[in-house]
C-alpha cells in the first residue's frame, strides 16, 4: 500500500461539528469504528471489575463457614457480578463492540444508518451504569436479589433496587437503539450488489440479533418498570395479597432473557464463521444453511422461556411443550457446527491465535450446550435446578462460548482496529492458561451441582469442600490467563509491527482497505458480485485497494 | 428557497458498465422511514406486554373488573378519545400542507395538535384527581376499593399504569412537535425535506391508536 492516509485516530467528525480538545472529539464523535472503541473501554473496564468481584466471592467459598464475607455481602457480590456480566458486559456485548467497528465496513458503508443515534446509545448506556453504580452508595444496601429480580423479594426487600433498575432499563433502552440501527443499516446501506445472500456471516450473526433485540428487549423493559411501579406506588400486579402473580415476572422476565442468550451467542457463531474460512483458506461450507440457521436459532429461541420454570408450578403439559420445543434449538445450531467441521474437513488450518480460540471455545461450548440440553429436560431439571450444576452450564455456554469468542474476534481484528500485530507466540499461551484455567474452575462445578450443592450459598456442606478448592484455584489461572492475554494486546499497541490491509490473507471487504481505516472507510465502494469467502488454491480470489476514490484518482497527486 | 443544498448521489458501475446508486447514511430518506418503523414495533411490544398482563388478569377476575369498571368516568373518557382523534387530523393536516409547500399552515396545524394534546393531559389530569379522592389508586386504604377484591385493585393499578405510560408517550409527543417547529424555522424541515415530520406524524398514530385500545379495555366493559 503505497498510498498515504489519514486513519480515524486523526480525524473524525462529532455531533457538534469541530474540536480540538482530544477527549471531547472522542465522546461527541459520531463515527461508528469510535464509537465502538468507547464501548469497548468500558465494557472491558467493567468485566475487570465484575472479574475481581467474582474472585472474591471464589475465595470466600474456599473453605465452608465464614471467611471473608458474611451473607449479606455474598448476595450483594453475586447480585452486582451478574448485572454487571450481563446488562452492562455480554448484552452490548460483540453488537456494540466489533458488531459496530465492523458491520459498515463488511457491508461496505462508510457509517451505519444513523450515526448520532449510535452515540446517543452509547451516553444512554453510560447513563445506565452511573444508575447502577449509584444504587451501590445510595443510602442503604446493594441489590441483593439476584440479577433476575424476581418478586416478591424484589418488592419487598430493602435494598436499592429502584436504581439497579432504572440502570437495568437504561442499558436495555442503549442496546434497542443499537439494534435499531443494525437492522436499518443492513437493509439500507449495503454496497450496491450485495445481496442478502452475499454478506459476511458475522453481518448475518449480527442481523438476527439486532432482531431479538428490537423485539424481546422492550418486554424486558416494561417488565422492569413495572417492577418499579411497584414498589414506588404499590400497583399489584405482582403482589399476592393484591391478586397479583410473582410468577408473571417469570414469565415475562424470560420471554426475554431466554431470547437474550441468542442475542449472545449469536455474534458470536458470526466470528467463528468469519474465522474459520479465513484459517482455512476455504470457501465456507453451506454458507446458506448457516445464514439461515441464525435466524431459525432467533425465532425458536423465543418460543422456549418456559424452560426455566419447571420448577415454578408450569403444569405438566406445559413443561413437557417447553421441553421438547428447547431441544428443536439443538438442531439449526447443530447445523452450524457441522458446516464448520465440514469447511475444516481436508484443508490445511492455519493454527493462528484467532483459530486457536475458535476450535478452543467449539470444546467448551459444546460442554455448555450439551448440559443445557440436560437441563431442558424436565425431570432432570426438576433435581439440577438452582444448584452448581446450572451455574457450570451458564458459564460453559456464556463465558466459554460468548466470551472466548468475542476474544477469537479480538484477535482477528486486532490488525485492523489498531493497524498492528500483537504476539503470536504470547497470545497462544495466553489461550493455553485460560483454557485450562476456565476447565479447572468450572468442571468441578458439574459434579458438585450433580451431588446437590445449591447456588447462591455463601457456605456450603464439608462434602463440597474440595470441588470449590479446585474450582478457586481455577480462578486464579483464569485471572492470570486474562491478565497475560490483556497485557500482550496491549503491547501490540504500543510495540506491534505495522500489519498491513489484509495480514490474514482473508476476503471480506473490511481487509481492501488500510488498517486502522480512515474516518469514511471506503474511497471507492465496489460493486459487490462475489461471494464473501472466495479462495482458489488457499489464495483470496479478490485483491482490491478501496481506499481512495478511484474516480477522484490523480486528480490531486501529494 | 435557492440556498437548500442539493445532493448529488454517488454512482459506481459494475463489470458490464451499469450505473448503480451508492446509498448514503445522510440522505436515505427510506432508512429514516424504515427505522422509524422499527422503533414503533418495540413500542408495540412494550404495550403488547402490558395488554397480555391485562388479558391475563381479566381473565382471572372478569365479574371484578367491570364493576370496577363502572367507576371510570367515561364522559372525560370520551371526550379525550374525541381530542385525540382531531389531533390526529391536525397532525397529518400540518404533513400534508408542508409537502404541498404551505409552511406557514403547516406550523399553525402543529400548534393546534400541541394544544389538543396539552387539553388531554389537563382532562387526563382531572380525571386522575377524580380517581384518586374517590380512594381509587394503588394503595389506598378506602373501602370501596376493597370491597371490589383483588380484581379491582389490579383493575385500577393497571389503569394508572397504562394510562399513565400513555400521558408520558403524550408529553413525549409535546416535546417533540415543538423540536418540529424550531426545526422548521431553522429551515431542517422544508418541503422537500420532511422525513422528521413524517415520523413524528406516524408517533402521533400510534399514540392515538394506543388509546383506542385503551379506552374500550377500561371503561366499556361494564
Ligand atoms: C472469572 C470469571 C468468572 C467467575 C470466577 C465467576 C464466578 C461466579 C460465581 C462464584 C457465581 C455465583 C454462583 C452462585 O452462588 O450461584 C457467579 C454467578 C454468575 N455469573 Fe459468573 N463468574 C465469572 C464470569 C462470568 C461471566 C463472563 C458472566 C457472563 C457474561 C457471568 C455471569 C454470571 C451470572 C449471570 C451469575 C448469576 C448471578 C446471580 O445468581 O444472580 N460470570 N459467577
Ligand atoms: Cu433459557
Amino acid at each position: 500500500m503505497s498510498s498515504t492516509h489519514t486513519s480515524f485516530y486523526q480525524e473524525t467528525h462529532t455531533v457538534f461539528g469541530h474540536h480540538d480538545n482530544k477527549f471531547l472529539q472522542w465522546i461527541f464523535s459520531i463515527d461508528h469504528k469510535r464509537i465502538a472503541i468507547m464501548y469497548g473501554i468500558v465494557m472491558f473496564s467493567f468485566f475487570g471489575i465484575a472479574v475481581l468481584i467474582a474472585l472474591s466471592m471464589r475465595l470466600e467459598l474456599f473453605y465452608p463457614g465464614q471467611q471473608i464475607m458474611g451473607p449479606q455481602t455474598y448476595n450483594e457480590a453475586f447480585t452486582l457480578h451478574g448485572i454487571i456480566m450481563i446488562f452492562i458486559f455480554i448484552v452490548p456485548g460483540i453488537p456494540a463492540t466489533l458488531g459496530n467497528f465492523l458491520l459498515p465496513l463488511q457491508i461496505g458503508a462508510r457509517d451505519v444508518s444513523f450515526p448520532r443515534l449510535n452515540l446517543l446509545s452509547f451516553w444512554v448506556f453510560v447513563l445506565g451504569i452511573i444508575a447502577v453504580l449509584t444504587s451501590l452508595f445510595w443510602n442503604g444496601n446493594a441489590p441483593d436479589t439476584g440479577w433476575t429480580f424476581y418478586a416478591p423479594y424484589s418488592t419487598k426487600t430493602g435494598s436499592n433496587i429502584v436504581m439497579a433498575l432504572t440502570g437495568a432499563y437504561l442499558l436495555g433502552l442503549a442496546s434497542i437503539l443499537t439494534g435499531i440501527n443494525f437492522i436499518a443499516t443492513t437493509h439500507r446501506l449495503r454496497a450496491p450488489g450485495m445481496g442478502f445472500f452475499k454478506m459476511p456471516l458475522f453481518v448475518w450473526g449480527l442481523y438476527a440479533t439486532s432482531w431479538i433485540q428490537v423485539l424481546a428487549t422492550p418486554i424486558v423493559g416494561i417488565t422492569l418498570v413495572l417492577v418499579i411501579l411497584e414498589r414506588v406506588f404499590g400497583v399489584g400486579v405482582f403482589d399476592p395479597t393484591k391478586g397479583g402473580d410473582p410468577v408473571l415476572l417469570e414469565n415475562l422476565f424470560w420471554m426475554y432473557s431466554h431470547p437474550a442468550v441468542y442475542l449472545m451467542i449469536l455474534p458470536a457463531f458470526g466470528i467463528a464463521s468469519e474465522i474459520i474460512p479465513t484459517f482455512c483458506r476455504k470457501p465456507i461450507f453451506g454458507y446458506r444453511a448457516i445464514a439461515i440457521s441464525s435466524s431459525m436459532i432467533a425465532f425458536i429461541g423465543y418460543l422456549v422461556w418456559g424452560h426455566h420454570m419447571f420448577t415454578s408450578g408450569e403444569s405438566n403439559t406445559v413443561a413437557l411443550v417447553f421441553s421438547v420445543l428447547t431441544f428443536l434449538v439443538a438442531v439449526p445450531t447443530s447445523i452450524k457446527f457441522f458446516d464448520w467441521i465440514a469447511t475444516m474437513y481436508k484443508a490445511s488450518i492455519v493454527f493462528d491465535t484467532p483459530m486457536l480460540w475458535t476450535l478452543g471455545t467449539f470444546i467448551t461450548f459444546i460442554i455448555g450446550g450439551m448440559t443445557g440440553l440436560i437441563l431442558g429436560a424436565v425431570g432432570v431439571d426438576v433435581y439440577f435446578h438452582d444448584t452448581y450444576f446450572v451455574v457450570a452450564h451458564f458459564h460453559y455456554a456464556i463465558l466459554g462460548g460468548v466470551v472466548f469468542l468475542m476474544f477469537a474476534g479480538m484477535h482477528y481484528w486486532f490488525p485492523k482496529v489498531t493497524g498492528k500485530m500483537y504476539n503470536e507466540l504470547h497470545g497462544k499461551i495466553a489461550f493455553y492458561i485460560i483454557f485450562v484455567g476456565f476447565n479447572t474452575l468450572w468442571f468441578p462445578m458439574f459434579v458438585a451441582g450433580a451431588l446437590g450443592m445449591p447456588r447462591r450459598y455463601f457456605d456450603y456442606l464439608p462434602q463440597f469442600t474440595i470441588y470449590h478448592q479446585i474450582a478457586t484455584v481455577g480462578s486464579w489461572i483464569f485471572a492470570f490467563g486474562l491478565i497475560y492475554m490483556f497485557v500482550n494486546l496491549y503491547k501490540g499497541i504500543r510495540k506491534g509491527k505495522p500489519a498491513g490491509p489484509n495480514p490474514w490473507n482473508a476476503t471480506t471487504l473490511e481487509w481492501q482497505i488500510p488498517s486502522p481505516p480512515q474516518a469514511e472507510n471506503f474511497g471507492t465502494i465496489p460493486y459487490v458480485d462475489f461471494m464473501p469467502y472466495e479462495y482458489i488454491k488457499g489464495e483470496p480470489v479478490h485483491h482490491m485497494d478501496l481506499s481512495v476514490d478511484e474516480s477522484k484518482k490523480g486528480a490531486h497527486h501529494e | 428557497m435557492s440556498d437548500v443544498k442539493t445532493y448529488e448521489p454517488e454512482i459506481i458501475f459494475d463489470k458490464q458498465g451499469n450505473p448503480h446508486e451508492v446509498v448514503d447514511w445522510d440522505h436515505d430518506y427510506e432508512g429514516a422511514k424504515l427505522g422509524f418503523w422499527i422503533f414503533l414495533l418495540t413500542e408495540m411490544m412494550i404495550f403488547g406486554s402490558l395488554f397480555l398482563v391485562y388479558t391475563f388478569y381479566s381473565y382471572q377476575h372478569g365479574a371484578q373488573f367491570s364493576a370496577a369498571s363502572i367507576h371510570m368516568n367515561r364522559l372525560l373518557g370520551g371526550i379525550n378519545t374525541f381530542i385525540l382523534l382531531i389531533s390526529t387530523l391536525t397532525m397529518g393536516l400540518s404533513l400534508a400542507n408542508l409537502r404541498n409547500g404551505h409552511v406557514a399552515v403547516c406550523k399553525k396545524y402543529i400548534w393546534a395538535t400541541i394544544i389538543l394534546a396539552t387539553l388531554f393531559l389537563a382532562i387526563k389530569y382531572t380525571e386522575w384527581t377524580l380517581e384518586i379522592g374517590e380512594g381509587f389508586y394503588p394503595g389506598s386504604p378506602s373501602a370501596d376499593l376493597a370491597a371490589l377484591g383483588h380484581g379491582g385493585k389490579l383493575f385500577f393499578g393497571l389503569y394508572f399504569t397504562m394510562t399513565g405510560l400513555h400521558g408520558v408517550h403524550i408529553i413525549v409527543g409535546i416535546g417533540v412537535m415543538l423540536w418540529l417547529l424550531s426545526l422548521i424555522n431553522r429551515g431542517k424541515i422544508t418541503p422537500e425535506n420532511f422525513v422528521v415530520l413524517e415520523n413524528t406524524a406516524l408517533y402521533w398514530d400510534f399514540v392515538h391508536i394506543v388509546w383506542i385500545f385503551v379506552f374500550p379495555i377500561f371503561y366499556l366493559i361494564y
